[in-house]
């Protein structure tokens, strides 16, 4: 749920990193953190395993700076990629203005995207919410490794609605602004109409 | 579709920041903050100090909504409150209008009861103010961020921020 704060000239609105467990969702999080000037974002919160899995999900308010008079910041937040945490998953949906599908490109985990993209739309529902009225953008991740899918394989299973995709290397921080400028963008012109 | 937005005017926000600066002193509480439950605070009474309020709306969101599935899952509809208590200082959380959440940082030693009571009032006049911002925003539409501009204002906005990155 976006808020906007008239009063305190502030936007506020929440973008959610949904995939497959390993997908690189919490390391675009983390690149995003090292990036932004920190006077310019939060403390990043990770509620995770001792094993450094996401248990609950991982948090950085960013500040994207002032349109219109309005101070915008977007909350990033993961969800927890292991299947059996799917009650977690639905929870941080709440409210959410936007999401950024993390594919894991390699070739045996297509399977796993697959079923994680089902997983969104069903989880979706709880909220009334469909993907296809949702700003929604899709980042195939991995693309340095050796046996990844090919592009219109992944495009084919996981993008039927066409939205923008991004091929990247979230390790080396390789399409995580440009996914987050879209899906950014795509929130802001959504709030606007 | 449920695509939920909420536009808090000047004349609500000092409604809603007078009534949480009230129950403030009331409790002589370290902090009040009123979150929604995706987590994101709309507004707040007392000095955060070195507190991080947005690390600290996200968690409370997660934590009310943690909790409301474990009310499902034995059966009740939901956990209207929730207490934490520590050494310094305890956290009561208290649900509004199933859309917002009401979290009172009070002093440990402060007695629970009162601020149950005190919290239990708060919400019911913080109640009357989004029932009637609901109303207004379905009345009235606010002069909206947006004109037929403003697609292109966005696009440099955000090439700004991200050329600088």
């Amino acid at each position: 749920m976006s808020v906007i704060n008239y009063a305190s000239r502030e936007i506020n609105c929440k973008i959610v990193y949904y995939g497959p467990g390993l997908g690189g969702k919490t390391t675009n999080l983390k690149k995003v953190y090292e990036k932004v000037n920190p006077s310019n974002r939060g403390e990043m919160i990770s509620l995770a395993t001792d094993m450094d899995r996401t248990l609950f999900f991982d948090f950085v308010p960013v500040n994207l700076g002032t349109i219109r008079g309005f101070k915008t910041r977007f909350h990033l937040y993961t969800v927890p990629g292991q299947v059996y945490y799917n009650a977690s998953r639905k929870l941080i949906l709440r409210g959410v203005d936007g999401v950024v599908f993390v594919a894991d490109s390699q070739i045996e985990r297509l399977d796993d995207n697959v079923e994680s993209i089902k997983n969104l739309i069903e989880n979706l529902k709880e909220y009334n919410l469909k993907l296809s009225e949702l700003p929604f953008v899709i980042q195939y991740n991995k693309r340095d490794l050796p046996n990844i899918a090919p592009l219109d394989q992944l495009e084919r299973l996981l993008n039927p609605l066409k939205v923008p995709s991004f091929e990247a290397v979230a390790t080396d921080g390789i399409a995580v602004f440009a996914t987050l400028k879209e899906i950014s963008k795509m929130v802001l012109k959504k709030l606007s109409q | 579709m449920d695509y939920e937005q909420i536009d808090i005017f000047e004349e609500d926000f000092w409604k809603l920041k007078n009534i949480l600066t009230n129950l403030k002193n009331i409790l002589d509480a370290r902090m009040i903050l009123l979150i929604d439950r995706a987590g994101q605070l709309i507004a707040s009474a007392g000095d955060p100090e070195d507190l991080d309020i947005m690390a600290f709306s996200s968690l409370v969101a997660a934590d009310y909504a943690a909790t409301s599935h474990l009310a499902t899952l034995i059966g009740e509809d939901e956990f209207s409150t929730l207490h934490h208590q520590g050494q310094r200082h305890n956290i009561f959380i208290q649900i509004v209008n199933n859309k917002f959440i009401l979290a009172v940082i009070s002093k440990a030693h402060y007695p629970l009861g009162r601020v149950k009571v005190e919290t239990l009032r708060t919400k019911q006049e913080l109640s009357e103010v989004f029932v009637a911002i609901t109303q207004k925003m379905q009345e009235e539409k606010p002069e909206k961020l947006p004109s037929e501009d403003l697609s292109s204002e966005i696009d440099n906005f955000l090439e700004d921020f991200f050329n600088n990155l």
